[in-house]
């Protein structure tokens, strides 16, 4: 049994077709990487995956149960965290704030142990903390969007676009993150449109284009695909 | 002397104003809607606490601060269920739909709370006891301030400095900001949208309880039309402080109401409301996100 399954879901936006026949699956201890061109329907699986989204017809299973009619803000206490595309972190509120609510389904008394564990990844929130979180350049704000997805101790992370807009030094930083909370027993599902760096950490990826999932493999085999290099690598 | 006496008139009619305004900004700022029906909650609160009184003092002997207190507490509750109940019903069906379908909901909601306490309890005004009397006189009877006005100001900072906390250090009041900024990234903390939306219902909604209490106790005519202009007025004071702001509403609320007193007594007791609302505009003129709200332009 892999820890997610995704099985022919169709995502409608309206009488908009957003996700066709959408399946793949996620193993524990993976990473594994959603790519594609901008609206292929990644960002809309996610949201899909975490309950902001319905899907119509299909079923997604975590861990063998079902999540199609579990509300959002349950699925978050069953181990799934997601990084939202923009990282849609609360501007108004100081970083410090933004960490606690991301321990909004735990106990009180483990607040403070989880927050000190994103400072040791995350030294610059650290130094940040009683900032209002607007205020924030646009690499601490993804950081700030990661260490409050971890604060709810998932088995899954689910990140959208971690790299998006920041310069390459700071992508490189984020991957590094990406994969130390990957060595420390997160399982991951990224969606990313930087392929090549996707690709370099993931274990398996999928190719997405307009709805539906055209390609999948390991990451080394789709990192040598004729057609994956010309259209998402730029070689 | 007699500017005193007006600006304490003013003090008094602007804490109501900043209580209720104060139900409309939380509201408005976790829910994104204009709660009309807000006002007739009021004059719920107030029918409520005019009943208990009567019944509670008159029936069972009891002093009649404790009455009194009996009321108040009764109203608050009555009116916190109601809160909820006009969330749950009327407005959660509308989550997901365009904010005017909401508006036009909350207004039928006005009419029907109104009709309602019409049938209910008749056309004919009640004469509401206060539920505190006397003044204090001060410089020999030169200024007398009545214990009303007194409690009034004290209650309304009361709510404001626990609103203040209770946003800014507890776990539900911290929810309810990330909802307020963004109701789909805090779903995904594990925040229920729902029951958060509730919450701030019922906080607004006994607010609007105590209001109601204080604004008959103040001006002892009840009807059921009671509620609807000190409503207008709450809601233009929270406008006017920048709304979605809780000391933008408390400011908002105190200068609508001191606005109007000196109105009434130095220029024309007809043009106070013209006078009133001409201030707003100009305000909004100057600062379109109010005295003190935040202009947050989106960030894509």
């Amino acid at each position: 049994m892999s820890m997610l399954e995704v099985n022919n879901i169709n995502v409608y936006y309206g009488s908009i077709h957003a996700i066709k026949n959408i399946s793949f699956r996620v193993d524990a201890g993976e990473i594994v990487t959603l790519i594609g061109a901008n609206g292929a329907g990644k960002s809309t699986t996610l949201q899909t995956i975490s309950g902001l989204l319905r899907s119509k017809t299909g079923l997604i299973t975590f861990q063998g149960k079902p999540l199609g009619n579990i509300p959002a803000h349950k699925i978050v206490s069953m181990g799934i965290a997601q990084v939202p595309e923009g990282r849609r972190i609360f501007q108004q509120m100081t970083v410090e704030e933004n960490i606690e609510m991301g321990a909004y389904t735990r106990p009180g008394s483990e607040i403070a142990k989880s927050m000190e564990n994103v400072f040791l990844h995350f030294p610059r929130l650290k130094e940040r903390r009683k900032q209002i979180a607007g205020t924030l350049s646009g690499g601490e704000q993804q950081m700030l969007a990661m260490g409050r997805a971890m604060m709810s101790k998932p088995q899954l992370l689910m990140l959208d676009e971690p790299s998006m807009g920041l310069s390459p030094i700071l992508v490189d930083e984020i991957f590094e993150i990406i994969k130390a909370f990957h060595e420390s027993g997160t399982t991951i599902l990224l969606v990313e449109q930087n392929a090549n760096k996707a690709l370099s950490v993931a274990d398996r990826a999928y190719v997405l284009e307009t709805g539906s999932v055209t390609l999948e493999g390991s990451a080394l085999s789709l990192m040598h695909n004729e057609s994956v290099k010309k259209a998402y690598l730029g070689e | 002397m007699e500017f005193l006496s007006y600006l304490i008139s003013g003090l008094n009619l602007g804490s109501v104003y900043a209580i209720i305004a104060l139900g409309y900004t939380m509201v408005y700022g976790i829910a994104k809607m204009l709660n009309f029906a807000h006002g007739d909650v009021i004059m719920v609160g107030g029918f409520i606490s005019y009943y208990a009184l009567d019944a509670v003092f008159k029936k069972s002997g009891l002093p009649f601060w404790f009455s009194a207190i009996i009321a108040v507490v009764l109203a608050m509750i009555v009116c916190t269920v109601l809160g909820v109940l006009i969330e749950g019903l009327a407005y959660r069906p509308l989550r997901a739909a365009p904010s005017l379908a909401v508006l036009i909901t909350a207004i039928g909601v006005s009419y029907f709370l109104q009709n309602s306490a019409l049938l209910i309890c008749g056309a004919q005004f009640k004469t509401y006891q206060s539920i505190i009397s006397g003044t204090l006189n001060l410089f020999g009877g030169g200024l007398s301030i009545p214990y009303v006005s007194m409690l009034t100001v004290v209650v309304c900072i009361v709510i404001m400095v626990g609103l203040t906390l209770f946003t800014s250090k507890t776990k539900m009041g911290k929810a309810m900001r990330a909802c307020s900024e963004d109701k789909g990234a805090a779903q995904l903390m594990g925040i229920n949208v729902n029951k958060t939306i509730s919450t701030t219902f019922a906080i607004g909604s006994a607010l609007a309880a105590i209001a109601g209490v204080l604004l008959c106790s103040s001006f002892p005519i009840l009807k059921p039309t009671t509620g609807s202009m000190p409503g207008i007025k709450a809601f233009t004071a929270a406008v006017f402080g920048g709304i979605g702001s809780i000391p933008g509403a408390f400011l908002g609320g105190l200068l609508l109401g001191i606005i109007e007193s000196f109105a009434k007594a130095y220029i024309s007791t007809q043009l106070a409301n013209t006078i009133v609302f001409a201030v707003l505009i100009i305000v909004l003129l100057v600062r379109p996100a109010g005295l003190l709200g935040k202009y947050v332009p989106e960030k894509v």
